[in-house]
């Protein structure tokens, strides 16, 4: 009986069989690498808004606090976007002629709500609370980044659950004082695990197993 | 013939069963007493239904390829990395005053039902109502809601309300109708109103009234009439014949120690019932006596009724009687009690009573001044006659019962104001008719022929919330804004003014019916707010109007004027009341052989309304738990007699789906088809049928386009027998009809699930309902075998943890459903629809197990039994789940993480309690925009082919944790209300912190009553029951 594969047929046999492993790990490498890239988590991508909001401007320049827009960041899960209301009441008085504000006094004239992109999105099935966080000492900036700096709006976290559970597993290394959550320019100290230790206990956070129990933010 | 040898069959079974068996046997169905080898064999079919049924007639082969196409677009779907697309913010302009963003506020206003008012308090996300809770300063609420209450938030959103204005079914505008209605106003000012004629539902609105006396003043020879087919005629006309007044009848269950009711479901259908329930089980809650057994009292509740209600259910002792024979009974009880009522003996067809008749008698007279007799508005005034005369001679008057004016008096009587109003159309009278809601061409008594005599009215207007059958026969429609859209007040049960304010705008063109009144009195168009602060403003006190402002918010901010309940009135028996007793006023005992028809407003949709409300049409009547239609129910042997029987099961013996012979039901001339639904405990040779379904125009749920949802019982109604006739002839088709109950879903063999004990027997040996399991426990000590062992690593809960745990009190809880909408309310469960509950598919992450002790004929006692999920310690869905998608919590809870699951069913196989819920098909509705509004923004809507299942109100959980956590104090017991035992009006549910040593749940659960279903499978389950405990009376007991 002849030989049906040719002697070369081992050597693409293995190749084939081995390759064929590779190159699954590798598709599958790439898909991680795809949803944990900018384009998969939209980091770093600025949005069109209505207005080209500068926080670098209101809050590194002029030193705004972040409550005075985000007024229900400390009460609600929701950390609230300013109504067209709070921005005139400076832009009534200054810049008032400016181009880049008409869509801010076209919303006042009209009664017409502005409609800003959100930057950070979360899944439907994802309930996160900010009013929670600020209590328990998790700073503004640890998630939303130098935001001081910004002359437009990006989300800085990949927002992916990884980056939630860094956290919720070790809370210490976040953690800072309460007086120093709406501080832009706060940098952790060199001691920042023994100083989060004891404020975790301090602001009586919830152990590890607890915040990271599926309810906890899916529901 | 095969069907009658089926059942006896079935008895004879049961009756061997029974006999064998040692203490109380509890049951669920017919068929599981008699084990009928059918049906075992189709419960021991594990999967019977999901892999066959399919929703539409898709070939295996054409599903292949479907499958295989679809899953090769879902991979390439599924490759997508991009996150979904960006969402808009829109924030405020001008922000107002009390919104925080993400935070619900709660508004309180009243919500009226079957006549009276119920204090509410509405959930309201950004704007956006989505979910209704009892008012606990509202006396007709304490809190509490019923399945109205709990539903009305899904009619509000129903797409398919009229949403404009509509002449001969083309759209107009109001200002069209307010110039046709001008118009022909005009011609009718110049007649003093002679030819206007108004027809309305029971005003309940003070604001309402008055407008009504000034338009009537402004057309002096004009009528308005009243209708609404479940009404109180009969308690009025007695009461005219008892005092010669129109008053009402309150009880004060606080006080009674002996309850009779004689076809009075106080529980669930008077008004004032949430009330009701709360005052009666004041006197019936053991676990407040804590351990101390010995000291134990309860009242003791008799019922006689034909049908099986949840009063009757719960009675320590129910007497199954015919509608008609009710009466009899009545006067027996009189007699029995010294008053001359002209009737000693009970009818020869309910001879073998007398036992029980003495009993009853003897223990209200024992108790005199302590014992309640009511009497329910479907029976004849001679009955409610009698219960005042009853009342009187026992000394309860003052004392559990009390009288008030009606607040409305004289204009009471429906009926009779429908039939002057019949006439009047006849005679061609009539030129304008303003029907200001109800559906009179729908539920009007069929023999006064409304809708024909209708026809002769030049102008026809209906003002409704839908395009129903009225609207259909009506020249213009105009849409009545819902009561969340709307400003007006109501009186409550016991008259305490009660204010409705609106939460959202209307969402289509509604308006109110104050805004119409406004308009047919000729008046420049006001809104309604205007016109209902106005009337505040007039009938303020001093003291009231010298701060109105501040007056009139205190009442918006409670949602009721404080003490404005009616005051007690007292009222003497007038000297010759026996003399209504006499012939021609009283109802006739039904002959022995005669089949009743009695009529019953339904459970769940009542008279017709709520027809098109899912959440209704699917939740399950209180005992025969059928769902989506109505039936006419009937007792065991009745049937048998009749050669009718439970037909074939259509989708497997877990699962809900009866084929039910279908008989007509002839009735003086008149006939409808209606299939047999078999109800164990029901009087003999009566039958009761449930009014509100076979709607021809209510919508895509309730039916419209020649599909109608169960059939129309108003067609057999007549004005001279209302709720009750006797000469019903009963013709088998020979077809069959597919029922959809959820009885026999999730059955649970053959273990003590319901634990229930005697006062007595509680008193001798508190810890009865642990008993079994102390006895296992001592049978693993004795064999030397561990009592819980398990592989699994434990987990630890010990405080500061939070341990959550629920217990539900059996002795409290009366079956009224309202935890099982309040769930579907505020968890976004869907409604599947017929077919899928036929399938056994139901979503309800909560049910009521109804269960049954006696026999078949003689059912002793009945049981609810609520079931949501146990939150097991070790619970045996996780350790099955392949993904992950349902774990512990660290604080005990059983989490369900829907975006895991991928739907292997595993978790509900494995579940002993079978609590889990697949969405089979993607049941919940993501496209109807208003429909969407409804949903709470705090769950999520879950996706086809997710498990899902009770998570203990998870999302109320962390709100209130939260918050708490911000103001840096701990969670108080209390704080956190599941969305069920918020609604009970039985306290039934407890739910809390059991590290919380003070906590109500960590109390309840140190009962000695305390018990867990399927304890010896060592699930360790949060959620515990507290064995359900009866007083009978020793007299009747012992045999």
């Amino acid at each position: 009986m002849p030989q049906i594969f040719p002697p070369a047929m081992n050597i693409i046999s293995k190749v084939t069989l081995f390759g064929s492993f590779v190159l699954a790990a590798f598709i599958l490498w790439v898909c991680l690498i795809l949803v944990r890239s900018s384009y998969g988590t939209g980091t770093g991508v600025v949005h069109v808004q209505p207005v080209p909001f500068s926080h670098e401007h209101h809050v590194g320049v002029l030193g705004i606090d972040c409550r005075y827009c985000h007024t229900s960041v400390e009460y609600s899960s929701f950390a609230g976007l300013p109504p067209t209301k709070t921005c005139m009441n400076c832009h009534s008085q200054i810049w008032v002629g400016s181009n880049m504000l008409e869509p801010v006094r076209e919303s006042y004239r009209t009664n017409r709500s502005l409609r800003w992109q959100r930057v950070y999105s979360l899944p439907g099935f994802t309930y996160f609370d900010h009013s929670i966080h600020v209590h328990k000492g998790i700073g503004c900036s640890t998630c939303h980044g130098q935001i001081d700096q910004m002359p437009l709006t990006f989300q800085v976290p990949s927002l992916l659950m990884e980056w939630c559970l860094e956290c919720h597993r070790n809370p210490e290394r976040k953690v800072r004082p309460r007086e120093e959550v709406f501080n832009m320019k706060y940098k952790p100290p060199a001691n920042q695990l023994e100083l989060g230790r004891k404020l975790v206990k301090e602001y009586d956070i919830d152990d590890p197993a607890t915040i990271t129990s599926c309810s906890v933010c899916h529901r | 013939m095969s069907c009658r040898k089926d059942l006896a069959g079935q008895l004879a079974a049961a009756h061997e069963r029974l006999g064998g068996a040692r203490g109380k046997q509890y049951w669920r169905s017919l068929d599981e007493l008699a084990e009928t080898p059918a049906f075992m064999a189709l419960v021991h079919n594990e999967f019977p239904s999901q892999a066959s049924i399919w929703p539409d007639t898709l070939s295996r082969r054409k599903f292949l390829s479907l499958m295989a196409a679809s899953l090769a677009l879902g991979g390439i779907g599924g490759c997508s990395v991009k996150p979904a697309p960006t969402v808009n913010i829109v924030p405020y302009v001008k922000p107002p005053r009390e919104i925080e963003p993400g935070e619900p506020l709660f508004f309180a206003t009243s919500l009226t039902h079957a006549g009276s008012a119920v204090g509410v308090l509405v959930e309201s996300h950004m704007g956006r109502p989505t979910k209704i809770e009892g008012n606990p300063d509202h006396p007709a609420s304490r809190g509490a809601t019923d399945v109205f209450g709990q539903a009305a938030i899904l009619s509000l959103y129903d797409p398919d309300r009229s949403q404009t204005v509509a002449h001969l079914g083309q759209t107009r505008t109001w200002e069209d109708a307010e110039a046709a209605l001008r118009e022909a106003l005009a011609r009718q000012r110049d007649k003093r109103g002679r030819g206007l004629r108004i027809l309305s539902e029971t005003v309940v609105s003070p604001t309402l009234a008055a407008q009504r006396d000034e338009l009537l003043a402004a057309f002096p020879d004009a009528h308005w009439h009243v209708y609404e087919p479940v009404n109180r005629d009969s308690m009025y006309t007695a009461s005219d014949w008892a005092f010669g007044r129109q008053v009402d009848t309150h009880y004060d269950f606080t006080q009674a120690d002996v309850v009779l009711a004689l076809d009075a479901d106080f529980m669930m259908s008077l008004p004032g019932h949430l009330r009701y329930v709360d005052d009666f089980l004041s006197r019936r809650r053991l676990r407040q006596h804590g351990g101390n057994a010995a000291k134990a009292t309860m009242n003791r509740l008799y019922a006689v009724e034909p049908g099986v209600s949840c009063t009757g259910a719960k009675a320590d002792h129910r007497l199954a009687l015919r509608a008609g024979q009710i009466e009899s009974f009545a006067r027996a009880v009189a007699t029995a009690c010294g008053i001359e009522s002209g009737g000693s003996v009970i009818g020869g067809s309910a001879a073998g009573n007398e036992k029980w008749l003495e009993a009853v008698a003897a223990d209200l007279q024992a108790h005199r001044g302590r014992s309640l007799v009511l009497a329910g508005d479907r029976q004849p005034p001679a009955v409610h006659l009698l219960a005042h005369a009853i009342n009187d001679r026992l000394g309860n008057v003052g004392k559990t019962v009390h009288y008030t004016d009606a607040w409305d008096a004289g204009r009471t009587e429906r009926t009779a104001s429908l039939k002057e109003l019949a006439e009047a159309l006849d005679r061609g009278d009539v030129e304008l008719l303003v029907i200001l809601g109800g559906n009179p061409v729908y539920n009007a008594p069929v023999d006064l022929a409304l809708t024909e005599k209708m026809q002769k009215v030049p102008l026809r207007v209906h003002f409704g919330p839908y395009d129903d059958e009225t609207a259909r026969q009506c020249h213009w429609h105009l849409p009545e804004a819902h009561f969340l859209e709307a400003w007006s007040d109501a009186r409550a049960y016991d008259g305490t003014q009660s204010i409705v304010q609106p939460l959202i705008e209307p969402l289509y063109q509604g308006r109110s019916a104050h805004e119409l009144l406004t308009l047919l009195a000729g008046a420049e168009p006001t809104p309604g707010y205007e016109t209902v602060r106005r009337r505040w403003r007039r009938e303020a006190t001093t003291e009231q109007a010298a701060d109105f402002e501040a007056f009139w918010e205190s009442v918006l901010h409670d949602g009721l004027l404080a003490d404005s309940a009616q005051p007690r009135r007292s009222v003497t028996l007038a000297d010759n009341w026996q003399r209504h007793l006499g012939a021609g006023k009283t109802t006739a005992e039904p002959a022995a052989t005669e089949l009743e028809l009695v009529f019953e407003p339904d459970p769940t949709i009542y008279d017709g309304s709520y027809a098109n409300n899912g959440w209704l049409q699917e939740c399950p009547k209180p005992l025969t738990k059928l769902t989506w239609d109505n039936a006419a129910i009937m007792s065991p042997s009745t049937a048998e007699q009749l050669g009718l029987a439970h037909g074939g099961y259509a989708h497997g013996g877990e699962h809900g789906g009866y084929h039910m012979p279908v008989v007509e039901l002839r009735l003086n001339s008149r006939s409808v088809r209606a299939p047999v639904w078999i109800m164990p405990g029901h009087a003999e040779r009566s039958i009761t049928v449930h009014l509100g379904h076979g709607r021809q125009q209510a919508g895509r749920v309730g039916g419209a386009d020649g599909h109608t949802v169960g059939f129309n019982a108003y067609l057999l109604r007549t004005s001279e027998q209302p709720w009750f006739a006797p000469g019903l002839e009963l013709v088998p088709t020979g077809e069959t009809y597919l029922l959809a109950g959820t009885q026999q879903h999730h059955l649970m063999e053959n273990r003590e699930l319901v634990r229930s004990a005697t006062l007595g027997e509680f008193r001798d040996h508190p810890d009865f309902a642990a008993e079994p399991e102390r006895k296992q426990r001592e049978e693993q000590t004795q064999r030397g075998s561990l009592a819980i062992a398990t592989l699994y690593e434990g987990f630890n809960y010990e405080a500061p943890k939070h341990k959550w745990g629920m217990a539900i009190d059996l002795s409290a809880c009366i079956g009224c459903n309202a935890c099982v909408v309040a769930c579907q309310a505020e968890n976004n469960i869907p409604v599947v629809g017929k077919e899928q509950v036929a399938a056994g598919r139901e979503m309800h992450w909560i049910r009521i197990d109804r269960y049954s002790t006696g026999t078949a004929e003689k059912p002793e006692e009945f049981y609810f039994q609520p079931v949501p999920c146990m939150h097991c310690e070790n619970a045996p869905c996780e350790y099955v789940c392949p993904v992950e998608a349902t774990v512990h919590s660290s604080e005990g809870l059983n989490d369900m993480v829907y975006n895991r699951c991928v739907g292997t069913r595993f978790c509900s196989n494995n579940c002993p309690y079978k609590v889990r819920r697949f969405n089979f098909f993607h049941y919940a509705d993501y496209h109807t925009p208003t429909l969407r509004l409804q949903y709470n923004p705090d769950v999520t809507v879950r996706s086809r082919g997710v498990m899902e299942k009770c998570s203990y109100c998870v999302q109320r959980i962390r709100h209130a944790s939260i918050n708490a956590d911000t103001e840096g104090r701990p969670i108080a017991d209390g704080e956190i209300l599941t969305a069920c035992q918020a609604a009970c009006p039985a306290t039934a549910i407890s739910f809390g912190d059991i590290n919380d040593k003070a906590s109500q749940v960590h109390a309840w659960k140190g009962q000695p009553l305390n018990y867990s279903l399927l304890a010896d499978v060592n699930t360790l389950p949060r959620t515990t029951y507290l064995a359900a405990v009866r007083n009978p009376n020793g007299k009747l007991s012992e045999e």
